[in-house]
């Protein structure tokens, strides 16, 4: 019996460890946003977050992710109401074409502007290659990456300026 | 035959010798009554097979086409709506079953009859003519960019056009004026006079009792208020919250999962399967062996050997199950053909020249090449290719009492629901297609497959099953682009000028246009002898042009150098009488800024192609330091006639360009000992972020009949690229990919390669 905590939910499962979380995510919790590309960590469409990092969900078995916060696609927005500014911006920019591998290029994403709300086109490079379009669909990531940094700026500087507000007690 | 072609088409003789054409294409008669339990939920009156509307006023319009990426239940929607007057924010768009209703016969007359125009008086015999076709051949494609310039031209807006009609008619009895009285206006029907504003579902009841008319007045250009507009794609915010449904994600209760493999070497039948070990590893079910199959449709027709499956409880026990099968093949002989022996036929064929077809031939060449004192010669080739769709083959079926249900992602559903039931011995009536967005097709989802394989499983199985190809079989068990080579040759007069043009290519197929160039050249001898291989071939995105495309731009730039002229210029002094080509090229170079000097290591290219009805020019830059390319911008011009949904045709421009630098840096499939000898991702590498060049794209409406938009743009890029490699080294780069080849030569000792 696996115990996995998948977007915020615990999870008893009834699985063979060595079985990668990828298919435990589909096939037993009907998670299905988590995408099947190559099998071998080569393409990215399965990616998830294991506490706050991408990985592979494809080639990670289970055991190894047992007790840790796991996040999904169904898990990356704040709430059922409202969006994750990347998915925002991936409507805006109309990213998607077939729209398979995005799932993945938005928990890279995420993760990326998780560790730098900022980052430059070599930054993007690095954290978005591993993820594969074969719709090609990569300027208008980058541009969508961009879009959000942006939207980040803007809150942290908006949370920079209202807790300066509240020291100055204005 | 193992393509769906214009020539098989004409062969059936039931509209050959014809020169004229069918301007329309809603079908004769009203057949809504009789669908209207099938299509229409509660409170929604289907008007006619391709236009719903609800009690709410919504409008939703039937695409019977299947959406693998490129955004056309989007884009033909608004077509629809456009021509009906409808209101876009109450407009939806729906896929349309795989029945014989859908069929899309307009297609097929696009493909068979371009250009042409019919009397009305005969139109419907005509278009029952061909809708019989389009339903024995079970046509529901989606391929050859066809979408927009055939169903939606000659379908979709007829269907918005004639609903209009419909229901200003139906307003007009009712109130009892004029019909010309009567405006129509974001969804509501408007008679000034006597101060009357209803919504269309007033009417809807009563209009679809009415016969369509075939020939509705249609909007002139700057009449349209939805086409050519930005429009949000429908399907996208499902693509971004993982809550679209591919067929993948099917979940039906007490579903098992399967997965399959076919014989390496192609052609290979199986001898035995020895299963103990498998059916040891926990999770595994049954393993099946399933029979050869074969499909004589023209659309998606195959041949393909014995298979054997692992029935399991999840695809994870399945592919542990068939990786731990013991199968023996029969290989036939096969297993002793390599890339390299297939390309030394292709040599061989080419020099003997047996049987020679013939494309073009235009004044004299032979007579021209014997008294030239300028000839250049160049072989081409390229390799063949696996379309890798990001989501691997799979299909969801039930068989039960008689019937199949099936759940895929696929190009073509009414072809797909015939090889199935043919499959199974059964009507194909008792066949139900759920078809799904597809996470990619490219080509390889018209080829029903991976379906038969699923129904043949589920049939055994007696319980729903999920058959998942691994990425592995994905690419080993393809319908490949062909491998091609090319052997040119040209004569130049004395002012560089070229003066005949001589091609002999192995492997015809479709579109026939492919190998012809819109350059002025007076004698013309384009050909092609036939060079069989055991290797099962199918479409791959832009088809025959994606290697033509390669070959014949490429050798211009050569024949171009070889004169001492400036590519471009040569290029567009030879296209005097094609202004409508001269223009993109023009365009391309403008905003590429063609003249102005690049830094050393610095290279670019360009490309002029005509495919699908639409014309696009690219212009590549590199930059090659010590050896190492990257492609740092792609500028390209399209001309589609006219863009219906403008973002739409730029997201497939720069679509097609990364589908098309993938193969020319990366794209090889070789055969080895009579197999493919790549499998995933690895060995069959994608441009990914970090290699992804900035494209600028340019859309010129210039009003010409509307042509294709997944397409076009694939083709230019690798000649583009490969122009400027030249440019940048001197190096001139024959064959594909390009990573083969070591680019730290200088330009001084640069030979061609290849």
């Amino acid at each position: 019996m696996a115990v996995l905590i998948v977007n915020g939910t615990r999870e008893e499962i009834d699985v063979d460890p060595s079985t990668p979380l990828l298919w435990v995510l589909r096939e037993k919790l009907a998670l299905t946003g988590t995408k099947f590309g190559c099998g071998i960590a080569q393409c990215g469409a399965c990616t998830v977050h294991v506490a706050g990092s991408p990985i592979r969900s494809c080639n990670t078995p289970v055991s190894a992710v047992e007790g840790q916060e796991i996040t999904t696609i169904e898990g990356l927005a704040p709430s059922s109401e409202e969006l994750h500014p990347l998915q925002t911006a991936w409507i805006e920019h109309q990213v998607p074409q077939c729209g398979y591998c995005q799932s993945g290029q938005l928990m890279s994403a995420a993760a990326l502007l998780a560790s730098n709300p900022n980052p430059d086109d070599a930054a993007i490079d690095s954290a978005m290659r591993g993820n594969i379009c074969r719709c090609g669909m990569y300027g208008r990531i980058r541009q969508a990456i961009k879009t959000s940094a942006a939207y980040y700026e803007v809150a942290s500087t908006s949370e920079l300026a209202d807790q300066a507000q509240e020291v100055s007690g204005e | 035959m193992n393509k769906w072609t214009r020539r098989a088409f004409l062969s059936t003789g039931v509209i050959a010798g014809t020169g004229l054409v069918v301007g329309i294409s809603i079908r004769p008669g009203n057949r809504a009554q009789g669908l209207q339990d099938l299509m229409a939920g509660e409170g929604e009156t289907l008007i006619h097979a391709y236009v719903k509307i609800g009690a709410d006023n919504v409008v939703t319009a039937i695409i019977p086409h299947s959406e693998m990426g490129q955004g056309i239940h989007t884009s033909l929607a608004q077509m629809v709506a456009d021509e009906l007057d409808a209101d876009w924010d109450l407009v939806r768009a729906e896929e349309a079953p795989a029945l014989d209703e859908y069929a899309n016969y307009a297609v097929g007359k696009g493909f068979l009859l371009p250009g042409a125009k019919f009397p009305d008086i005969i139109i419907p015999s005509v278009d029952g003519a061909l809708m019989q076709i389009a339903d024995v051949l079970n046509v529901q494609i989606t391929g050859g960019s066809g979408s927009i310039r055939f169903t939606g031209e000659l379908g979709s807006r007829i269907a918005g056009a004639a609903t209009r009609q419909l229901l200003v008619q139906a307003a007009a009895e009712e109130w009892q004026v004029p019909e010309s009285e009567i405006e129509t206006e974001k969804s509501h029907l408007i008679h000034r006079a006597s101060s009357r504003n209803e919504p269309y579902a007033a009417f809807a009841a009563a209009a679809s009792t009415m016969k369509p008319s075939y020939t509705p007045e249609l909007k002139r250009q700057d009449q349209f208020k939805v086409m050519g507009q930005h429009v949000q794609r429908f399907d996208i915010p499902a693509k971004v919250d993982g809550t679209a449904q591919f067929a993948l994600d099917v979940r039906l209760p007490g579903m098992l999962y399967a997965t399959v493999t076919r014989s390496p070497v192609f052609g290979g039948t199986l001898i035995g399967t020895k299963d103990e070990a498998a059916r040891a590893i926990s999770g595994v079910i049954d393993v099946y062996e399933l029979p050869p199959m074969e499909s004589n449709d023209m659309v998606g027709a195959f041949t393909a050997g014995e298979s054997v499956a692992v029935l399991a409880e999840g695809y994870w026990p399945a592919i542990q199950g068939l990786k731990a099968l013991e199968i023996e093949w029969d290989n036939g002989g096969n297993e002793t053909v390599s890339s390299d022996k297939i390309f030394a036929q292709f040599d061989a064929d080419i020099s003997a020249a047996q049987d020679r077809g013939s494309d073009s031939l235009v004044g004299d060449a032979d007579d021209v090449f014997a008294n030239a004192a300028n000839i250049i010669s160049a072989d081409y080739r390229v390799p063949y290719l696996a379309h890798t769709c990001m989501e691997p083959l799979n299909a969801t079926a039930e068989v039960k009492d008689g019937r199949c249900e099936l759940w895929i992602g696929c190009q073509n559903p009414l072809g797909f629901r015939q090889a199935v039931a043919d499959a199974l011995g059964i009507d194909a009536e008792k066949v139900t297609v759920h078809n799904q967005f597809m996470g990619g097709g490219f080509g390889r989802k018209a080829r029903p497959d991976y379906a038969i394989q699923a129904a043949l499983v589920a049939e055994r199985a007696g319980r729903p099953v999920q058959l998942i190809w691994s990425r592995e079989e994905d690419v080993r068990q393809d319908f490949y682009r062909p491998a091609v080579q090319s052997r040119f040759r040209a004569a130049l007069d004395n002012d560089g000028n070229p003066i005949a043009w001589e091609n002999t290519y192995v492997d015809k197929h479709e579109p026939i246009e492919a190998p012809l160039i819109p350059y002025a050249i007076p004698a013309q001898n384009i050909g092609y002898v036939a060079s069989p291989t055991h290797v099962p071939f199918g479409a791959w995105r832009s088809v025959d042009h994606s290697q033509h495309g390669f070959f014949t731009e490429s050798f211009i730039d050569e024949v171009a150098v070889a004169a001492g002229k400036d590519p471009y210029e040569y290029r567009a002094g030879l296209l005097k009488n094609h202004p409508r080509h001269l223009a993109v090229l023009e365009k391309v170079a403008t905003e590429a800024r063609w003249g102005q000097p690049l830094a050393e290591g610095r290279g670019r290219g360009i490309s002029l192609q005509d495919s699908f009805g639409t014309l696009v020019a690219q212009v590549v830059e590199v930059t090659i330091v010590d050896g190492d390319m990257s492609v740092d911008r792609v500028v390209a011009v399209i001309d589609a006639g006219f863009a219906i949904s403008p973002d739409g045709i730029t997201a497939q421009v720069e679509s097609a360009i990364i589908y098309g630098l993938t193969a020319a840096l990366h794209g090889e499939i070789t055969i080895e000992n009579g197999a493919v000898a790549q499998s995933n991702f690895h060995d069959y590498e994608a441009v990914r972020m970090d290699t992804a060049p900035k494209i600028e794209t340019h859309i010129i409406n210039s009003g010409h009949a509307i042509g294709g938009a997944g397409e076009p743009g694939t083709p230019g890029i690798a000649p583009a690229l490969a122009n400027a490699v030249f440019d940048a080294t001197g190096i001139r780069v024959r064959n594909l990919p390009l990573n083969q080849f070591n680019l730290r030569f200088g330009v001084e000792d640069a030979g061609a390669v290849g």
